[in-house]
């Protein structure tokens, strides 16, 4: 049978490549993001939708059981940045941030969980940053969004342990995608060097994490945040 | 509308009675005590009966309604004290 996967974010970047990725392997995709699908494939589901609109999320998870029956996977990915000192952050910009990265997460877990307690399986992947564990300066409402996320991640994982739902939570280092177009080059360097292996992530990087968070073997490893790079809290 | 939402309410708790221990729901009428203040569910029973009625309620009345709410938990004004309480807040849930 099939696995089905729900990611989040999937129009480009790291979303994009997961779910390409899943594709391959013979995965059935269900995506999202603001904008129009750039995914063609039989087994791929593109729905245009922001992550914190609940309606839609709502919509999207019960059209994907409708049709799949079932959600196997489900991965966070979708997620903002914003790189500011906190004394010129806008409220706007707090307010879209935390909606993006922490309710965003919040409805799809919600949601999505529904599904995974009925078929009493399911396996949720969070994304956090090592700017969390870094309390890296300049980066304060995005890491704090992230924050949010790791404390949800670690406290929703004991809520649905006993439905065979295990709930972890990956923290990248920066990766060259549009997330970090528009950080200064000296800070992305200042970043990498406060890593223990001091280069970019990489696609394979975040894959192989999220690849032994959702393997059926993992059915014990639940609540827990690796960051890459050998950073820690 | 009520005496619909009160038979998906009941039909889905006479489902759930068969799957949890010693048939704690006996019988469910409008009457029947769910969460809290001698109800016989606990919160873990209580979300299987949420997750499951949000469908029914939607391939129903083709409505995505979320069953989700601050007083959820609260042992007095829970919507889900009973099956008359949770009818009432279903119905204005769709009427919304």
């Amino acid at each position: 049978m099939k696995k089905v996967i729900l990611i989040t974010g999937t129009r480009k970047g790291i979303g994009k490549e997961l779910a390409e990725y899943y594709l391959s392997l013979g995965c059935v995709v269900i995506g999202c993001s603001r904008g129009p699908g750039t995914i063609v494939n039989s087994d791929y589901r593109h729905h245009e939708l922001d992550v914190s609109n609940e309606k839609n999320v709502v919509k999207m998870v019960r059209a994907t059981k409708k049709e799949f029956s079932r959600i196997d996977i489900l991965l966070n990915n979708a997620g903002i940045a914003s790189m500011n000192h906190f004394l010129t952050t806008s409220y706007n910009t707090v307010q879209n941030i935390f909606n993006t990265n922490f309710l965003g997460t919040f409805i799809f877990s919600r949601e999505v969980s529904k599904v995974m307690m009925k078929q009493k399986y399911g396996r949720i992947v969070n994304y956090t940053t090592v700017a969390s564990a870094l309390r890296l300066e300049g980066e304060a409402v995005y890491a704090a969004s992230k924050g949010a996320i790791e404390n949800f991640t670690q406290t929703i994982s004991k809520e649905v342990a006993p439905y065979n739902i295990t709930v972890n939570a990956i923290g990248p280092t920066p990766v060259e995608t549009d997330l970090i177009k528009t950080v200064p080059k000296d800070k992305i360097a200042a970043l990498l060097d406060k890593q223990a292996i001091k280069r970019f992530g990489t696609f394979e990087d975040i894959k192989n994490v999220i690849d032994f968070f959702i393997d059926d073997k993992s059915e014990f490893i639940t609540g827990q945040i690796i960051y890459l790079g050998g950073i820690h809290n | 509308m009520t005496e619909k939402i009160e038979k998906i309410i009941v039909n889905s708790l006479i489902e759930l009675n068969e799957e949890l221990e010693g048939n704690p729901l006996g019988s469910p009428t409008k009457e029947t005590k769910l969460y809290g203040g001698g109800g016989a569910l606990d919160s873990l029973a209580l979300v299987s009966f949420i997750t499951d009625l949000e469908e029914r309620i939607s391939d129903e009345f083709d409505e995505d309604i979320v069953l989700a709410d601050e007083k959820a938990m609260s042992q007095r004004t829970s919507p889900f004290r009973n099956v008359k309480s949770l009818t009432i807040y279903i119905q204005k849930l769709l009427e919304e």
